[in-house]
């Protein structure tokens, strides 16, 4: 899957969660997604990057431009060095919250997007991916 | 140096008689939303308000953490014995929120501020017998 452009940004603040909602924005609009698309899209980075700060203790996000035979699809991979997950399967599950929230951040996530990867080692961190077509 | 930006990034609470009026018009930090809790229960009680309209026209998403922060309004703004209707939701905006998971319990919207407006009319209790008791 050839990458034609990517870009890395660092999530250490709540001013970061609104910087990888805003370079997303930006990237969809380039990528001429659809409107429905774009806040889909935008939307889920919202709720990782929230994820990667508040239970990850901070960590980054990797936006890549994909092009493959005629179809475009934007990836998005967020990655902690926090205490990770033990249960994935539990995590991904509505209303299930460590982090004071409504739980709905990892499962939302993954029905906003085509396509959602998730692996984690306890004590040692989080990769969260995440990938829209057009 | 924080002080400064947080006071500049406050979000406006106009009021309009028994309504008080919220338009956001910038990006949602989650501090701010946090803050815009506190203030507006605080001016419900103030101006003793009846009604909260919250025109998020200009809100190109709303993610769990907003959605919340609106049910968290409209919850307290209710104990507080005043209404609130969330206005101007954009049609890719309620897609998303739903499909994400999020359809805001309790939380009543109108298409736009006039509507809005209307619809917390109707609704106000008239507050022991007469309405409008609460004023005399």
């Amino acid at each position: 899957m050839p990458v034609v452009r990517d870009e890395t940004l660092s999530i250490q603040s709540d001013d970061d969660v609104v910087r990888v909602r805003q370079v997303t924005r930006r990237w969809a609009l380039d990528m001429r997604f659809r409107l429905v698309d774009q806040t889909k899209v935008i939307t889920a980075a919202s709720e990782l990057a929230r994820n990667t700060l508040i239970h990850g203790g901070g960590g980054t996000v990797r936006l890549e431009a994909m092009h493959n035979s005629g179809r475009r699809g934007l990836r998005l991979t967020f990655e902690d060095k926090g205490p990770g997950i033990a249960d994935i399967e539990h995590a991904v599950t509505d209303g299930y919250s460590t982090g004071g929230g409504l739980g709905l951040g990892l499962g939302g996530a993954k029905r906003l997007s085509n396509e959602f990867e998730i692996s984690s080692v306890p004590g040692q961190g989080t990769r969260v991916t995440i990938t829209r077509w057009m | 140096m924080t002080d400064d930006k947080s006071a500049a990034e406050r979000i406006p609470i106009l009021k309009m008689g028994e309504f008080l009026l919220v338009t956001i018009q910038v990006e949602m930090h989650d501090r701010l939303v946090m803050a815009l809790q506190e203030e507006l229960t605080e001016a419900i009680v103030a101006h003793q308000s009846r009604g909260v309209l919250i025109d998020i026209s200009a809100l190109e998403i709303v993610d769990s953490f907003i959605g919340r922060a609106l049910g968290n309004i409209a919850s307290m703004a209710r104990v507080l014995d005043a209404e609130t209707v969330v206005v101007g939701m954009r049609p890719a905006v309620a897609i998303t929120l739903v499909e994400l998971g999020l359809s805001l319990p309790g939380v009543r919207t109108a298409l736009d501020a006039e509507k809005g407006m209307a619809l917390i009319r109707r609704s106000m209790r008239p507050s022991g017998g007469a309405a409008g008791a609460r004023r005399s």
